[in-house]
């Protein structure tokens, strides 16, 4: 009697492999789109460990995301300059931010979550915004040199973006590995739980409060820790990073690659980067063309891209392709 | 087989606005014996349910669960002293498998809601634990299937197995049989007495099928307008010229129509 099915590790692998020489086969300008998606990426799969498996919808993932970039910033500018430090303070720091307000947010659920978390972004943006001695105000936070990255003693510089790539797949790979061992743990299959009825899970004993606020946690901390590499990576924290609108970048990626599967957030963040450096090759009015591609695909993949190609190749499978 | 009451309610009122739901209730429940709840729609059955399980304060009133006073507790709390409760709309996990399903009270019980490190594919403990809960209620054979896709008899048995996977003392099941073909209803009545019967479990049920109560009910009660009419033997009961009342002068005998 198996629990789970087994994770895809071939295919996991594959893509793993592809990523790793992908710097060396694309141009730099494809490198650098890469380096957004993974980091873009990463930030859409934390907002689904909410959104996909425990079912709570955030507006304000971008909130977390932002606190990781102006941490990171912050300690560069003020503190060690080690971009491990940095990269700590980023995820530390959106943990220790979401949980006074996950305490808030999960004492409801369905739209009135979504208010709440919606409600919070709007507060840490105008922070962002309006601290100008703290957080330099409209004009973001920059100006910070970036140090050398220490790897067991090799000291790599990182001003070569294919050099600043591996980093961020580093990165991105062992905050996806946790995302996967969290969602396939017990404490995953209480949060599915919990998603599916969460009156029965609190009818078998269980705190719904405590496990949603600490999915709330875990997800706001690998949220900060994109924010702290997309900072690095632009060599700026800025407030728009905070914005609702932000956010709703995570919901559409996660819609658009699929909620129900583990990579599909992170297939989402692909296809919106690749179509919108497709699209604006060619016309200024992009939005228009990435809106109509936007609503075909949604149309035609309900599940999302990544989970409607589970779905056929599952079916493919087990009845020939029926 | 102790004289204590495994559930004590002394003087329970619940009040919505101005709706009386239920006007001081007591009652007393003995460790091991299978008792049924009966009434008319609308009595205060599943309200007094309610009350017991933690989901509403009552308005005045006390509950006792094992000596021990418990009301205005969360129902979270409740259910880690042992009282578990079924509901009256099949309430599961409808997108999970049945497994997963028996698994989340299984890893709560034993203290794994917040591991989030350990992979669950590794718990073989749990999974075997399942596995006999399942065989218990007949559904070892679908244990991989989407819950959502069986049929409507089996759902019901999986909130069985839910409850039973966290080792209760007392179990309430609200109107365990609503909604079964006669055959699904039978599986269900055997289920229940064998479980009153081979476990420390004690079964405390509502139920709207006379047929149900009066075949494996050892004590019954009667609430009507949210009043306790009358409690008794299934034979006191039958003869009782009150309840026959409440029932419109219908006979109990015959199966709910």
């Amino acid at each position: 009697m198996k629990i789970l099915p087994r994770f895809p590790l071939i295919p996991g692998l594959v893509l793993f492999g592809a990523l790793i020489s992908a710097p060396f086969i694309l141009s730099i300008y494809w490198v650098m789109i890469l380096t957004e998606i993974l980091t873009m990426g990463l930030f859409a799969m934390s907002f689904n460990l909410l959104f996909g498996y425990t079912g709570l919808l955030s507006f304000g993932q971008a909130g977390f995301f932002g606190a990781g970039a102006y941490c990171a910033v912050l300690t560069l500018l003020h503190g060690p300059a080690s971009l491990w430090a940095a990269l700590a303070a980023g995820f530390l720091g959106a943990a220790l931010l979401a949980l006074p307000i996950g305490w808030l947010c999960v004492r409801r659920d369905e739209i009135y979550f979504a208010i709440l978390t919606l409600g919070f972004g709007m507060m840490l943006f105008t922070v962002a915004h309006n601290w100008r001695s703290v957080t330099g105000g409209s004009d973001g936070l920059g100006n910070f040199t970036l140090p050398k990255l220490d790897l067991f003693g090799w000291s790599i510089s990182l001003f070569n973006p294919r050099h600043f790539y591996f980093l961020v797949l580093l990165i991105a790979a062992a905050g996806a590995l946790l995302l996967l061992r969290v969602v396939r743990s017990p404490f995953g299959l209480l949060l599915r739980g919990t998603r599916e009825n969460s009156n029965r899970v609190s009818f078998v004993g269980a705190n719904v409060r405590s496990v949603r606020l600490f999915a709330f946690v875990v997800s706001g901390a690998l949220a900060g820790l994109a924010g702290a590499l997309f900072a690095l990576f632009n060599r700026i924290a800025s407030p728009e990073m905070l914005h609702w609108a932000f956010s709703g970048k995570a919901v559409l990626m996660t819609i658009l690659g699929g909620s129900g599967v583990f990579l599909g957030p992170a297939v989402g963040a692909a296809i919106f980067f690749v179509l919108e450096h497709s699209i604006t090759a060619y016309t200024t009015n992009w939005m228009i063309f990435l809106g109509m591609i936007l609503i075909v695909l949604v149309l035609v993949f309900p599940k999302g891209v990544l989970g409607s190609a589970v779905d056929f190749i599952d079916r493919f499978r087990k009845g020939g392709g029926r | 087989m102790t004289q204590d009451p495994i559930l004590e309610v002394r003087n329970i009122s619940r009040s919505f606005g101005k709706f009386q739901a239920l006007t001081d209730v007591s009652l007393s429940i003995q460790t091991g014996r299978l008792c049924a709840l009966i009434g008319p729609n609308g009595a205060g059955k599943t309200t007094f349910y309610n009350v017991v399980s933690g989901r509403y304060r009552p308005t005045t009133g006390k509950v006792f669960f094992k000596g021990r006073e418990v009301g205005g507790l969360p129902s979270h709390r409740l259910v880690s002293m042992g009282l578990l409760r079924s509901f009256q709309i099949t309430n599961i996990f409808p997108a999970l498998t049945v497994l997963e399903n028996v698994l989340v009270p299984l890893l709560v019980h034993h203290g794994m809601s917040f591991s989030c490190l350990k992979s669950i594919r590794k718990q073989g403990e749990l999974a075997e634990e399942a596995d006999r809960i399942l065989g218990r209620v007949g559904l070892r054979g679908v244990s991989d299937h989407v819950v959502s896709t069986l049929a409507y008899g089996d759902k019901r048995l999986i909130e069985i197995a839910i409850v039973l996977a966290r080792r209760p003392t007392l179990v309430l099941l609200d109107e365990p049989t609503a909604g079964m073909n006669p055959e699904e209803t039978d599986r269900m009545i055997h289920l229940i007495k064998d479980l009153s019967e081979h476990s420390d479990t004690t079964f405390f049920i509502t139920e709207h099928d006379m047929k149900v109560v009066f075949s494996v009910a050892e004590r019954i009660f009667v609430l009507n307008q949210g009043c306790l009419l009358a409690e008794g033997t299934p034979e006191e009961i039958r003869n009782n010229p009150d309840v026959k009342h409440a029932y419109l002068g219908g006979s109990l005998d015959a199966p709910g129509q």
